[in-house]
């Protein structure tokens, strides 16, 4: 374990507290599903990057999860809000955005 | 041992804020999201963990922990969708 290391993933770490402040904070799902997914994924990204700063004999192994991380954690959170929006929770008026709806209520009318 | 302490007390206070959400959510698609952000939580966990025994054994769980959570999320998003 060396300096930068140790830099890395505290920084990491700031990041996942930063992610667990939005959840809890954010005023409704979709803000909430946002801020806790790419928090977490850049934080995970700074984790790992530590990881391979402090062995880098493990260099090929951290890179197979790191890009396993940054291909399904997006498409997770994606698939996963669709559902939410399909099923019916609507957006806060707060969030002021809402670019699905003209898209489903054209698909419930055909 | 500060880095430690550091690492784990900010971990730990992402951990308890998702798990807060757990038992706070209004909708189940809150929870499921918190639960999504518990288990990329622990994969970066287990990665230090790993680096701080010097044992790469731990990757080997952090990959298959990671696959296993994306698996989660892809039924519970599936399986929420059908019962509309």
């Amino acid at each position: 374990m060396n300096v930068i290391s140790y830099v890395l993933i505290i920084i990491g770490s700031v990041f996942y507290a930063a992610g667990g402040l939005g959840l809890m904070r954010m005023p409704d799902l979709y803000t909430r599903a946002q801020a806790g997914t790419k928090a977490t994924t850049l934080g995970t990204m700074l984790t790992l990057g530590g990881v391979i700063a402090a062995r880098p004999e493990w260099t090929l192994k951290i890179l197979l999860i790191m890009l396993f991380i940054v291909a399904t954690n997006p498409v997770g959170s994606t698939t996963l809000l669709r559902a939410a929006y399909r099923s019916g929770v609507q957006p806060k008026e707060v969030s002021g955005v809402d670019d699905l709806a003209a898209y489903y209520k054209k698909e419930d009318g055909e | 041992m500060i880095f430690q302490i550091v690492f784990f007390t900010l971990l730990g206070l992402g951990i308890i804020f998702a798990i807060v959400r757990i038992i706070a959510g209004p909708t189940v698609f809150d929870r499921v999201v918190s639960l999504d952000m518990l288990n990329i939580i622990i994969t970066g966990l287990l990665a230090v963990i790993a680096a701080l025994k010097g044992s790469a054994l731990y990757l080997d769980i952090a990959l298959v922990y990671a696959v296993l959570a994306f698996l989660e999320t892809i039924v519970f998003a599936r399986f929420m969708e059908e019962r509309k």
